[in-house]
């Protein structure tokens, strides 16, 4: 490949989670063992051999606690990346590098919470919040004023984007009703079978003016994980790899986590237009040759935005671009065919990771007619960025 | 005010998070003052505060003292959830302080229909959350700023 060293040089080689949930009954620790047993079951990989594990700083089970439950005797590699959501693809970048490198050999990636039974990041400031630190000090800034949860922070990208482009509240619920389609067919999804128009989406309540309860994602309990191995090992393993052709992070100018304000254009979002450079230019690709996408989806906007910063369609023009159909199965670009954290489930973007992986294998509930040899899955913004693109091994 | 419990329930609001970068900003907040961080060396006006200025990397600086005239960049009304320490809906705005940084705050007393971008406004100070004095974006009071 072209770029990186560790482009293709690693593959994701098995998907496993528990259900997805509004109240798993289960602590959070078991959910990420039970979530990383399901994974390397798929792998067909010994739990022993697993040497390394890439997570979340907001994480509450420990790669240390997961390997001391699940008798993992030793671990070369283990990270954590910060910023939540946005970060969601860089655990798999972690390992992907580990993996090429040398330092480690099975790194596992899971991400396991009870976030609707337990603490509801949808409900105000993570208990995190209350620490007083530089690391915090943001909430300074926004916090006093009322803008306290992820939505009512993102509120006004949107809006100004709805200003500037003609984009309507109708527009952003496009992505909730195409969701919820993929959802409605996906039994591993809380809204299966529960599909919804853009009546319903205009009548749900408002959250946060523009944002509508149906453009805001689920809050769920669940666990998912991820083995990432060699590209080479992953070919004699059960399932076709999922290559990680591509893995990026990115911070833009003047970010603040959920609140940079402060740049001209508060609407455009250029740490994932530094990590789309660094998809195209790892992968050897354009965006004319992704199949299909998963675009992270905690607010419907946030999908239009992306879909313009990773240059499928152009400024402003994302409303048209789903419009035409663009989006669905049968289109150019199908989206978030496991129904995305709006319909799925909210696992903090994970879970689009292994539809990322079904997608490549091509084992979808909402499997694309056409060919899919290269999918790109994104992580959350605006706060700093992280995304793959994982291709079939040609 | 609510039945949750005696000592009525408690915001979610963090506590500010008072640091030798910032402290400045909310003193003269508390005084009445919109302050804005000055570049020492290149004079390039910079909010929220941060110990060196992005663009010269200079640790000097100074403050100006903002005309509190600003006019309206973006803004939600917030309806859910609900946090004891203010009333719902809640309009909040992000301004462009005349003197071209941003600013963020709540609205009041505008009706939530008027609230269009560029529409100009006035940075006032209110109580808000434990007790502190914050700014707070009003109607422009037409005499001298
Ligand atoms: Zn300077």
């Amino acid at each position: 490949m072209t770029d990186g060293g560790f482009s293709g040089k690693a593959a994701i080689a098995g998907i496993g989670a528990t259900e997805f949930s509004k109240n798993s009954g289960r602590s959070e620790w078991r959910l990420a063992c039970e979530s990383v047993l399901a994974a390397l079951d798929d792998a067909q990989i010994g739990v022993e051999e697993v040497d390394g594990f890439a997570l979340f700083t907001m994480e509450t089970n420990p790669e240390i606690a997961v390997a001391r439950a699940l008798g993992i005797p030793e671990l070369t590699f283990f990270s954590r990346i910060p910023h939540g959501g946005g970060g969601a693809c860089a655990p798999v970048q972690q390992a992907a590098l580990a993996v090429a490198s040398g330092v480690a050999d099975v790194v596992v990636v899971y991400r396991a919470f009870n976030e609707r039974s337990g603490h509801r990041f949808g409900a105000g400031p993570p208990p995190f919040a209350y620490t007083a630190n530089t690391d915090q000090e943001y909430r300074n800034w926004i916090n006093p004023y009322g803008l306290l949860t992820p939505a009512q922070q993102e509120a006004f990208l949107a809006r100004l984007y709805m200003e500037r482009y003609g984009a309507t509240s109708a527009d952003f619920g496009q992505i909730s009703v195409l969701s919820r389609k993929h959802a409605a067919n996906n039994p591993k999804a809380w809204f299966h079978g529960r599909p919804i128009t853009l009546e319903e989406h205009q009548n749900s309540r408002m959250i946060a003016d523009p944002l509508r309860l149906l453009d805001c994602c689920q809050e769920s309990d669940g666990g998912q994980a991820l083995v990432i191995v060699s590209t080479e090992r992953a070919r004699d393993l059960p399932h076709p790899p999922a290559v990680i052709s591509a893995a990026a992070q990115g911070v833009g100018p003047q970010q603040i986590s959920m609140s940079s304000y402060y740049r001209e254009d508060i609407d455009r979002m250029p740490e994932v237009e530094l990590v789309a450079r660094q998809m195209w230019r790892q992968a050897g690709i354009g965006p004319d040759q992704v199949d299909a996408a998963i675009l992270y989806d905690a607010f419907t906007p946030m999908v239009l935005l992306q879909l313009e910063e990773y240059g499928f369609c152009g400024r402003g023009e994302a409303k048209d671009f789903i419009a035409e159909g663009n989006l669905e199965l049968d289109g150019r670009l199908p989206v978030n065919t496991h129904g995305g954290q709006l319909g799925e489930g909210y696992i903090h973007g994970v879970n689009g990771i292994a539809e990322g992986v079904r997608l490549v294998r091509g084992t979808s509930v909402n499997q694309p007619a056409k060919a899919i040899d290269t999918v790109l899955v994104t992580g959350g913004s605006p706060v700093p960025h992280s995304a793959l693109v994982l291709t079939a091994d040609h | 005010m609510s039945d949750r419990s005696q000592d009525g329930p408690r915001t979610s609001v963090p506590r500010l998070i008072i640091t030798q970068d910032n402290e400045f900003w909310f003193t003269a907040a508390r005084e009445g003052r919109l302050e804005i961080q000055r570049c020492g060396e290149c004079r390039t006006l910079r909010h929220p505060p941060a110990p060196s200025c992005p663009r010269c990397r200079s640790f000097v600086w100074d403050t100006v003292e903002s005309s509190r005239r600003a006019t309206l960049h973006s803004y939600t009304v917030i309806h859910h959830p609900p946090d004891p320490a203010f009333e719902y809906p809640l309009a909040v705005g992000l301004v462009d302080l005349e003197e071209g940084t941003r600013l963020v705050a709540d609205i009041a007393g505008i009706p939530h229909e008027e609230l269009t971008p560029g529409m100009e406004l006035e940075v006032g100070f209110a109580e808000h959350a434990h007790g502190d004095v914050l700014p707070q974006l009003r109607r422009p009071s037409g005499g001298a700023a």
